[in-house]
């Protein structure tokens, strides 16, 4: 070996989702769902027992006619950051199966190691973990279908988004093919971002200046769910409504959005 | 009930007559000569543990595949312009690994040397069109992402730190596949222990990748301070 690994400027990469932009049909659960090898039923009705690493929540204002709103919620894997890197799930782990990685702030989950106690779907405050209670079943022939680049999963393992690691894996490869160090910001872009027709799903890192993702989570819209619980996630929400913003989080009647949000944010 | 409970009765009478005997002479050996018996005894047990985890186990862990049939190395690089004429990296940064069919059939359509393994590879696999199945010395569990282009293009490794002489044999060594788990033996190695490694090659394992990594300076994960587990697994 010639050459070590010199260090780059580390990476957190993150999610812009404008709520006032999505439409709620599905384009990004499908995607998802394609592009990782996430396994389904005949029924997925039962949500104890469907797989959706993206899953799109309906959320509603609860108000009669004619003041009834609806707003659309997709929501991944938050990949939170936590403090340095404890997020929930990373530290309830005794197998440590899920880990995160300093240098592009990504929360991986290894499914060879994991034994299925399902800790860190309890810890988990945003549901963004599956347990597998059966072995998939794909429709024949669809094996030959699946993607090499995603391993499959087998019966008592946890699964859950991985902002499509994959990608990034691929996108480096041929960056050091080319001599390069660092990926141009569409290089590395998820499934459902490439997927969302309204283009409501921005994705990039949060620490580069030259991504998109950078000054849209200081949009005055902007928001985190559950923000207050310290978990510092690395999905950001916009939305102009007021209360769309505030069901992200559990608020006292004289609260206001943005100032709670201050609170956590040195 | 009353023969089961004769049946114990007489046992029990049996076991406090029968051992009358040897105790007299179990009184006789010195304690220091039965202590010697069992250290004996230990030793015994636990050189015969070791022959059948470190020899015999390993020897049934493993069983022998033949190639297909041999190819020589030695004999091909001097016929082309490198390694890279053979084992190559596509425009996307992905290596191709081993070689299709197509690189070979330039010069295979016909039997050039007249060797066994050369009919075998000319008459069974190029006339027939089907690829050869190699199995791959190297191959790692299908949860492992390994990127050539890192190494090889980035860090700047040789081939042979990574697979050994293989590049330059005349002969295909014995492919040995784990029983258990299906893996090739490169990847935990000869040594059971992996104790006194001199080359890099000589194993490929989890820790193996992680130690160089941590080397080179490598330490993104917040669990285990080597490396993150989504850099060598996807
Ligand atoms: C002898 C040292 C050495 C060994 C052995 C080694 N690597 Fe690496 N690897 C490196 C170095 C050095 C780099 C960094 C290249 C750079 O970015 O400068 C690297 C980079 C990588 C990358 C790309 C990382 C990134 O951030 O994009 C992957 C993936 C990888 N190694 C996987 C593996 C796997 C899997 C194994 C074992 C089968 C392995 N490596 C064995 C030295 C090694
Ligand atoms: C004429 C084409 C050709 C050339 C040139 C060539 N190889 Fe190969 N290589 C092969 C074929 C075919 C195999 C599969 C059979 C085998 O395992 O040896 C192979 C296998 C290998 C493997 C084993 C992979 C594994 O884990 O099973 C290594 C390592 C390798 N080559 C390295 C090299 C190096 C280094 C060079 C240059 C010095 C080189 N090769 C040149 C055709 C070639
Ligand atoms: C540049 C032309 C060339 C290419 C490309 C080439 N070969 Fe050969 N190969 C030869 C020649 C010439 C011989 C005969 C050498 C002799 O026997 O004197 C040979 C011999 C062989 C033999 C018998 C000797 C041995 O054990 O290696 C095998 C098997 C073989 N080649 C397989 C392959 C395979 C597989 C490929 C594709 C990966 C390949 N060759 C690519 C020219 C080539
Ligand atoms: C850092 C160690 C390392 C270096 C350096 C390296 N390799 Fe590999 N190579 C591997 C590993 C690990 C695999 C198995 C990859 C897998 O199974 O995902 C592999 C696989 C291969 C294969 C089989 C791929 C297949 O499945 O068809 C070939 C052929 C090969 N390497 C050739 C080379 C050649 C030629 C070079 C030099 C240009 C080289 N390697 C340099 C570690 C290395
Ligand atoms: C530097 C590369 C590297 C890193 C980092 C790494 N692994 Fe691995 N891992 C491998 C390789 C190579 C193998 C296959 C060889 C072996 O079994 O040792 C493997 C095998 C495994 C296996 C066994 C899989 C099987 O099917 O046999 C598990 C489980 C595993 N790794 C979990 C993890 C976890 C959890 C982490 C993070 C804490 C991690 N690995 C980090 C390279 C790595």
């Amino acid at each position: 070996m010639k050459k070590g690994h010199e260090h780059k400027n580390p990476k957190k990469y993150g999610m812009v989702i404008d709520l006032d932009k999505c439409t709620g049909c599905g384009a990004c659960m499908v995607a998802c769902m394609a592009e990782n090898n996430v396994p389904f039923k005949k029924d997925e009705s039962n949500k104890l027992d469907s797989i959706t690493w993206l899953r799109v929540y309906k959320l509603t204002n609860n108000k009669p006619y004619p003041d009834t709103e609806i707003c659309y919620l997709p929501r991944p894997c938050m990949h939170c950051e936590g403090s340095h890197g404890h997020s929930p799930c990373v530290s309830v782990c005794p197998a440590t199966a899920t880990d995160y990685s300093t240098e592009t702030g990504i929360v991986s989950q290894i499914y060879t190691r994991c034994f299925g106690c399902r800790y860190c779907m309890a810890a988990c405050p945003y549901h963004a973990r599956y347990f597998n209670w059966w072995d998939p079943v794909w429709p024949t022939g669809m094996e030959q279908m699946l993607s090499p680049n995603v391993s499959p999963r087998m019966r008592g393992v946890v699964e859950k988004c991985s902002f499509c690691y994959h990608r990034y894996q691929l996108a480096m490869e041929k960056a050091y093919f080319e001599e390069r160090e660092d990926l141009e910001e569409d290089e590395y872009q998820t499934a459902c971002t490439e997927a969302c027709p309204a283009g409501a799903i921005v994705f990039g890192d949060l620490n580069n200046k030259g991504h998109a993702v950078y000054k849209l989570k200081s949009d005055p819209r902007a928001f985190r769910l559950l923000e207050r619980l310290g978990t510092n996630p690395k999905v950001y929400y916009l939305s102009s409504r007021e209360w769309v913003r505030r069901q992200g989080d559990n608020y006292l009647e004289h609260e206001e959005t943005g100032k709670a949000r201050q609170k956590v944010h040195h | 009930m009353s023969t089961i409970e004769e049946n114990t009765k007489d046992s029990v009478d049996a076991a406090v007559k029968e051992p009358g005997a040897p105790e007299k002479e179990s009184e006789k050996i010195e304690p220091g000569l039965a202590q010697g018996s069992i250290i004996v005894s230990f030793v015994i047990g636990l050189a015969i543990a070791l022959i059948i985890g470190w020899i015999v186990f390993p020897a049934l862990l493993y069983s022998e595949k033949e190639q297909p049939f041999d190819f020589s190395h030695e004999v091909h690089n001097d016929l082309v312009d490198g390694c890279e004429s053979c084992h190559y990296f596509r425009d996307d940064g992905t290596f191709a690994g081993v070689p299709k069919l197509w690189l070979c059939r330039d010069c295979h359509e016909e039997v050039q040397g007249g060797t066994a393994d050369e009919e075998t590879f000319v008459y069974e696999y190029v006339w027939n069109d089907r690829e050869v199945p190699w199995r791959i010395y190297s191959k790692q569990p299908d949860c492992v992402f390994f990127s050539h282009a890192a190494h090889v293009v980035k860090a700047e490794m040789d081939c042979e730190t990574c697979h050994g002489p293989i590049g330059e044999s005349d002969s295909l060594k014995p492919y040995e596949e784990n029983v258990i788990t299906g893996y090739s033996r490169d990847i935990w190695g000869k040594s059971i222990s992996g104790l006194n490694k001199k080359h890099i090659w000589e194993s490929m394992k989890m820790d193996d990748c992680a130690d160089c990594h941590k080397e080179a300076g490598m330490e993104s994960s917040v669990q285990t301070k080597k490396d993150a587990c989504f850099v060598c697994h996807k």
